[in-house]
């Protein structure tokens, strides 16, 4: 099969999977990742969907804006449904019921992904389907009303952890995912942002050439819970990658490589100035938030270069 | 030639999946199913079937790996029993709304706190109502023609419905028992070749499932579901004719035992109605003509005709080997009352609670019972409707 060329102009001549005419809101990031994903991938794929904006927002009866096969089945287990998919897939062909190569991806919100369904993913992951997952990461429950997620950054305030006058958002830093998938020894984990399209559509092709379990996190900003302008969505990922809060950054086969170095890092307070969600941490008394979320931000930068033999002098 | 065995039920049960041959399983261990998954695992490991295995973390991804699979287009099987059930349970609703043909071994155990791993029949209670149909079973026998009739059942295309195959956990699926096995052939030409309606791996025809259906159209699928559960009897009694030309084994929707001259009667469901029919003989030997009911199609229940076959007796007692808490009454005896209700003239009925958590139900308690039922019949008065038996009050 001819492979498309990693230009916009070729990819743009694709056929977008994903149709327009969904319900997500407008300036979401997690249908522009979509897009990305299927653009990236090449054959026939079968997707299956936690519950979540996404899959509300993509099928509603009696329409839907899939044009391949897809599944939605509950909140918490995107991977072991997938898994039974991947698995009858393998009978049937190796019963010569089904000739075709099929790849499969699932999508699941970091609701469905960190917090609901991880033990459904880290099943998944350690049985070894030949599945990429991928968690499009807004950082809260947003399709039930922005409520604290384990990826809600630190500081954040969100409908369940609302900055009072006592406790001043989200107390605790964010799970780090990405890690810890990838320290189930899958071949392939990775980070990405709708804003480096050609380091994401890179990622998920490099993904789905390799047999087992793969694991992509892709930050995915949502206006609505990060109280930010509907056209944000790229700027907002792009400074989230360029303060380091959202490192590119690849683990294969154990060896970790940062994919992208900023020129120049930003200070962490250009991502979150933006966010209606951090404005509380601008006042004088909670200055000690944003030092403690920039030393965390510098922490894991130090370490990803560390670990991919890339130290800054 | 069928082959004269003795097995245990989880044996038989093991043996009629193998027979079967599914495309993929997905299961998790829980006591007392988990020997049906060990011993197919093992038919799986030396290559006497093509099943692939899905070895999920927990029950919930069981029944989620069972839902992917059976989407995707294939036979599916599992098994389970009481906590396993429990944690299935937001699945199980959604396996039978999308009308996916997954079969399940049910080894009923008792639920916890306190924790028992006994037989009693509070996880398939629990589940009745979560649109599958449920086939009870009173010995290894019949789990394990129930277990091949279920999938012709399920799968059936007016149908397209889970089934579970009950069977008293330990009594029956530990306890060894003279069965007779069929044939691979005959048991592969019955169940056939699996149907496939709407496959997910049919790359020509994308379809989407689970979709979000908002109130403008949620209540006509439920009423789907109803509709098609009540064409559930018919198929099960078309099913059990088929089936007893080439086993020469005759199953209905309910056994009724002595039941057509009777004047008093005990329902009763699985391992206990063998028990007690023993009793019923050592009655009728009296003069006293006792005879018993033993549901056999549980979900849908049929009321229709389970009224019809007791609304002549003068007392009947439903024995619930489960409790439904705040309910007043045994889950058994609420669908018996039920099926009686038309029936004006119909016998008086109480109910007993017995053998909860694997406790002994022995000979006497139905002679007691039995006892009791003389009585009422002859006085048409009841003393309590509902009690627990052989209990420490």
């Amino acid at each position: 099969m001819a492979t498309t060329p990693l230009t916009l102009k070729e990819l743009s001549k694709k056929e977008g999977l994903l149709t327009s005419g969904h319900r997500m809101c407008a300036g979401c990031g997690a249908p522009i990742v979509v897009k990305m994903v299927l653009l990236a991938a090449e054959g026939p794929i079968v997707a299956a969907n936690a519950t979540g904006c996404l899959e509300v927002s993509t099928c509603i009866s009696d329409y839907t804006a899939w044009k391949i096969p897809w599944i939605h089945n509950a909140f918490e287990n995107a991977a072991a449904t997938l898994s039974g998919v991947e698995t009858m897939y393998r009978s049937l062909k190796k019963q010569g019921k089904i000739s075709k190569d099929i790849k499969f991806i699932a999508f699941g919100g970091d609701g469905g992904t960190y917090d609901i369904g991880f033990q459904s993913l880290s099943g998944a992951m350690e049985r070894g389907h030949d599945m990429l997952y991928i968690c499009y990461d807004n950082g809260a429950y947003m399709n039930t009303g922005i409520q604290r997620s384990s990826a809600t950054p630190f500081g954040a305030d969100t409908t369940t952890c609302p900055a009072g006058s006592v406790i001043p958002g989200k107390t605790q830093q964010r799970k780090n995912l990405t890690k810890i998938m990838a320290a189930h020894d899958i071949p392939y984990a990775a980070q990405a942002s709708p804003s480096h399209w050609m380091d994401l559509v890179k990622k998920v092709k490099k993904a789905l050439s390799i047999e087992g379990p793969k694991f992509m996190n892709i930050l995915s900003p949502c206006n609505r819970g990060w109280r930010s302008r509907t056209d944000d969505a790229i700027t907002l990922s792009r400074l989230g990658v360029e303060t380091c809060y959202w490192p590119l950054y690849e683990i294969e086969n154990g060896v970790t490589k940062v994919t992208f170095k900023p020129k120049e890092k930003k200070p962490l307070v250009d991502f979150l100035k933006p966010q209606g969600r951090f404005k509380h941490l601008f006042a004088p008394e909670n200055e000690w938030m944003l030092k403690k979320f920039q030393e965390a931000v510098d922490k894991e930068w130090e370490s990803l270069l560390k670990a991919s033999g890339n130290e800054q002098p | 030639m069928a082959k004269v065995v003795a097995v245990t039920g989880n044996e038989a049960v093991a043996e009629a999946l193998r027979q079967v041959n599914p495309d993929v399983s997905s299961a998790y261990p829980i006591t007392p199913a988990t020997d049906i998954m060990q011993r197919f695992t093992s038919f799986v490991s030396n290559g006497k079937v093509k099943t692939e295995m899905i070895l999920v973390e927990s029950e919930h991804s069981a029944m989620s790996g069972c839902i992917g699979a059976s989407a995707a287009g294939g036979r599916v099987m599992t098994a389970t029993s009481s906590q396993g059930l429990a944690l299935m349970w937001e699945e199980l609703f959604i396996a039978s709304g999308t009308r996916l043909p997954i079969v399940m071994a049910l080894v009923n155990r008792a639920l916890s706190a306190p924790l028992n791993i006994h037989g009693d029949h509070s996880d398939g209670m629990g589940a009745r109502d979560c649109g599958w149909i449920q086939l009870w079973s009173e010995n290894a026998q019949e789990a394990y023609d129930n277990t091949i009739q279920a999938f012709r059942i399920a799968e059936h295309l007016d149908i397209r419905l889970p089934a579970m195959v009950c069977l008293d956990g330990f009594i029956i699926s530990h306890s060894i028992e003279r069965i007779e096995y069929m044939e691979d052939d005959k048991v592969q030409n019955f169940v056939g070749e699996f149907k496939n309606l709407n496959p997910l791996l049919d790359l020509d025809h994308p379809v989407s499932y689970g979709p979000l259906i908002l109130p403008d159209y949620y209540m006509e699928y439920r009423r789907a579901h109803a509709e098609v559960m009540s064409k559930v009897p018919n198929i099960v009694l078309d099913v059990a004719s088929e089936f007893e030309k080439i086993s020469g084994r005759k199953y209905g929707l309910f056994e009724a035992y002595r039941l057509e001259d009777a004047e008093i009667g005990i329902v009763i469901l699985n391992s206990a109605a063998g028990t007690t029919k023993d009793v019923i003989d050592l009655f009728r030997e009296k003069g006293i003509k006792a005879g018993l009911l033993k549901p056999r199609l549980y979900r849908p229940f049929p009321y229709e005709e389970i009224g019809n076959a007791l609304k002549h007796l003068k007392a009947v007692c439903v024995l619930d080997r489960a409790d439904a808490f705040g309910g007043s009454y045994g889950p058994l005896f609420i669908d018996i009352a039920a099926s009686l209700y038309p029936h004006k003239n119909g016998p008086v009925l109480f109910n007993k609670i017995y053998g909860l958590g694997g406790r002994d139900y022995l000979p006497e308690h139905a002679e007691l019972v039995l006892n009791e039922l003389a009585e009422v019949a002859k006085t048409g008065k009841v003393k309590t409707i509902k009690e627990y038996i052989a209990v420490r009050e």
